[in-house]
């Protein structure tokens, strides 16, 4: 007993008191910055693995100096974070370590040139009920649909000592019928398309659907893969978005509790 | 010559590949196998090549340290005598082919779909409708778990017949994880896109999957690395299996119950993947291994953070250690739980620490050594005997120390400088070329075969998993079905590594 209490006295304090304000050691990969240096934009496009960076071209390549001008962006929900554009260009790119990248509106995981306001929620489409029933209470099923283990070993890590998700009354539980939604990782195998569905439907209603990482959100590196089936997402709304590849424990905690809040 | 010795990760022409007839090659194959428990199959997989089927078999021999490559050529309109039939080692690798070529074989004794790939050959096969052993008999019921478990992992099928609480049999089913990784390989021509792919192939094994790619990539273009690449992926490997290896030791301890050391072992595991974030900006290190280079040079500030990280890490790891396995009540659960013999091993022919738990030998990075593995590190595989939950538990616990000591060796010897990755590697043409890794689960096997222009005509994964599974089926037998979490948190292998 005495031993007990000495191994839980060295581990000191092991929780992070403030998720929402915590630094993340090093030089995590977070919400990119994209400055507005201009170069040739073709070189940028082509070192993306997911074709994540676009650049839209704004001017026609007509005007007095004959030069055509693009904005660049970078979608979050494509992007796998290897951080290569940045290494590269890093006088154009650049990440950040804000970790708060989550979004309900998938267009607001597109961050454009020039642009460093943080990523918000878009209170207008979240649903009313998401408060007033899962305010203090949420309980996820993940489901794995083709994910690599990076994301749901993260999603485990979210309840660890550490994070402890668990202190604002969001848990993962193992049958669907106690769940007031779904957590998918993995661009969905064709294989797992039908489990997926059927686990969906086990959900009692109103639930939520969270997409946890890039391979959820937009197929990541295997969206042309013809062994995968993405047909559910068609179907059924959206709640969350969470990008990361895989997604940081703190990225998906304040994704959630934002989509928790009283709009 | 009936085969060609190619070491690890060194390419050969492919035309220097003997091609020998299909009852010849049978019997080489099993020959080498033939009590000699220094060799086992690595690869053994099938290819279009000018259109005909051919089949390349990769026979690693752990004291000549070479790998000894064989093929033929098949006629998928032929029915064939298998090689499972004389050696087990052989199972799914056959199972493979029949499913992707269709490969008939009169004797193999449990030819079923293995993991229902996209492009299988019996487009009728469905996994919604997997051949399962049945049982009859009144004392006797079926236990059906997943595709979707309780935890938060990955999906995949388990079905025991039990007598009662005990289970007499586990047969497992999986390919709800595929996701054609293997021709996005062929697909994808840049070589990002590939590193991308290998970084995703197993996501708890970045490391040794990623490692195993730029391996065989760089000599693949005849690309030499230099000592501060070698020393990354070094410290790299070394601190994923600490990583998880201490991960598994938090699970294992939730499994039975046992809440200190799964609270304690699971925040340990966090300074070990904060410290691959300082270094490369991911906690599992996704982004940090590049072919011909590195982004993210190991400075000599990285190197005293990571030995301040592992005095604070082992103190605290000792201290829980030295509870934990000492604790009557854990032990009972682990002693004697889910036990693999020695034969069983062999016969089955599992790798890594699979196979050390049960005194079998089998480590890639003194067998086949790569990267610093045979310089800067002498290695000396840990071996247990029992080849149970308690051996597994044993092995990481002493893998975990290894490699604090294995780190601390390293950081005596930092390099001075690194260079920037290299995207303009270009593969040789007409090359035949195996690259092996010893992750933490085990051996990872990597194999690519070059056409004349340099395009890959095949790029081949295994994942140590693919021959571990079926240990835990047969571990399981004759204990209670209580007892299948913590033998299958034992053992935790991979669904993605082998649903590909
Ligand atoms: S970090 Fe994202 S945007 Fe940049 S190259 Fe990688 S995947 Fe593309």
């Amino acid at each position: 007993m005495l031993e007990n209490f000495k191994i839980m006295w060295h581990q000191g304090k092991q929780y992070i008191p403030d998720v929402t304000t915590a630094i993340v050691p090093g030089i995590f990969r977070g919400r990119p910055v994209i400055s507005t240096v201009k170069f040739d934009e073709a070189e940028l496009l082509e070192i993306c693995p997911t074709k994540a960076i676009n650049a839209t071209a704004i001017g026609s390549g007509d005007d007095e100096n004959h030069t055509a001008q693009s904005l660049v962006s970078i979608d979050l929900g494509k992007c796998t974070f290897c951080g290569e554009c940045a290494s590269r260009f890093p006088e154009k790119i650049r990440f950040t370590k804000d970790y708060k990248i989550s979004s309900n509106d998938r267009s607001r995981l597109i961050i454009r040139e020039g642009d460093d306001s943080p990523i918000i929620m878009n209170s207008e489409l979240i649903r009313k009920e998401i408060h007033r029933l899962f305010g203090k209470s949420l309980k996820l099923r993940q489901v794995s649909a083709g994910g690599d283990n990076s994301c749901e070993w993260e999603l485990n890590a979210s309840n660890n000592v550490q994070f402890d998700m668990s202190r604002f009354g969001i848990d993962f539980v193992a049958s669907p019928r106690h769940a007031d939604g779904i957590v998918i990782t993995g661009p969905i195998s064709e294989n797992m398309a039908e489990p997926l569905e059927i686990c969906y439907n086990a959900v009692p209603d109103p639930k939520i659907i969270i997409l946890a990482g890039t391979d959820a959100i937009s197929g990541g590196i295997f969206a042309d893969s013809p062994a995968i089936n993405r047909h559910f997402l068609s179907k059924y709304p959206i709640d969350l978005y969470v990008p990361g590849n895989p997604v940081h424990p703190l990225t998906f905690i304040n994704g959630v509790l934002d989509l928790l809040r009283k709009v | 010559m009936k085969y060609i010795p190619v070491s690890n990760h060194q390419s050969v022409d492919l035309k220097l590949i003997p091609q020998l007839s299909y009852s010849e090659f049978r019997d080489v194959n099993v020959d080498l196998l033939f009590e000699a428990p220094e060799r086992h199959c690595v690869n053994y997989f099938g290819v279009e090549l000018d259109g005909e089927l051919h089949l390349f078999s990769c026979i690693a021999d752990d004291n000549s340290h070479e790998v000894n490559v064989s093929s033929t050529v098949v006629n998928p309109s032929v029915e064939y005598h298998s090689l499972t039939a004389l050696n087990h080692n052989f199972e799914n690798f056959e199972r493979e082919i029949s499913e992707n070529f269709g490969i008939k074989y009169s004797d193999h004794p449990w030819l079923k779909p293995l993991r229902y790939p996209k492009n299988r050959f019996d487009q009728s096969s469905s996994i919604a409708n997997h051949p399962f052993l049945r049982a009859s008999g009144e004392e006797l019921h079926e236990v059906g778990v997943g595709p979707i478990h309780a935890g938060i992992i990955e999906p995949g099928h388990f079905r025991f017949i039990a007598n009662g609480e005990q289970i007499m049999h586990l047969e497992m089913q999986f390919g709800y994880q595929h996701r054609g990784i293997e021709d996005l390989f062929l697909k994808k021509r840049k070589l990002i896109e590939r590193i991308t792919l290998a970084e995703n192939i197993a996501g708890d094994t970045t490391v040794g999957h990623t490692t195993a790619f730029v391996n065989l990539w760089e000599n693949l273009s005849g690309f030499i690395p230099d000592y501060s690449l070698d020393f990354s992926r070094t410290v790299a490997l070394e601190l994923e299996r600490i990583a998880i290896h201490t991960g598994d030791l938090a699970a294992i301890c939730a499994d039975i119950a046992y809440q200190l050391g799964n609270s304690v072992y699971g925040r340990l595991r966090t300074p070990i993947v904060n410290f691959m974030q300082e270094w490369g900006g991911n906690r599992l290190a996704k982004g940090l291994i590049r072919a011909g280079g590195i982004n993210f040079p190991f400075t000599s500030e990285l190197s005293l953070r990571l030995l301040e990280i592992l005095k604070a890490f082992e103190a605290g790891f000792n201290e829980m250690s030295g509870k934990f396995f000492k604790l009557p009540s854990a032990l009972s659960r682990m002693e004697k739980t889910g036990v693999i013999k020695y034969d069983q091993a062999l016969e089955i022919g599992t790798v890594g620490n699979s196979a050390k738990m049960s005194g079998l030998m089998r480590d890639i990075r003194i067998s086949h050594p790569f990267n610093l593995y045979k310089t800067a590190i002498q290695h000396t595989p840990i071996i247990k005997h029992h080849g149970d939950v308690y051996s597994r538990v044993q092995l990481r616990r002493e893998e975990i120390w290894q490699s604090i000591g294995y780190l601390r060796t390293l950081m005596k010897s930092l390099p001075d400088s690194t260079t920037p990755p290299n995207w303009q590697l270009v593969p040789e043409p007409d090359k035949f070329i195996i690259s092996l890794v010893e992750g933490w689960r085990g051996e990872i096997c990597h194999c690519a075969i070059t056409d004349s222009k340099g395009e890959l005509e095949i790029y081949k994964i295994k994942d140590p998993s693919f021959h571990n599974w079926m240990a835990l089926a047969q571990a399981v037998r004759n204990n209670d079905i209580s007892d299948f979490p913590i033998c299958n948190k034992s053992f935790n292998l991979s669904y993605c590594g082998f649903d590909l």
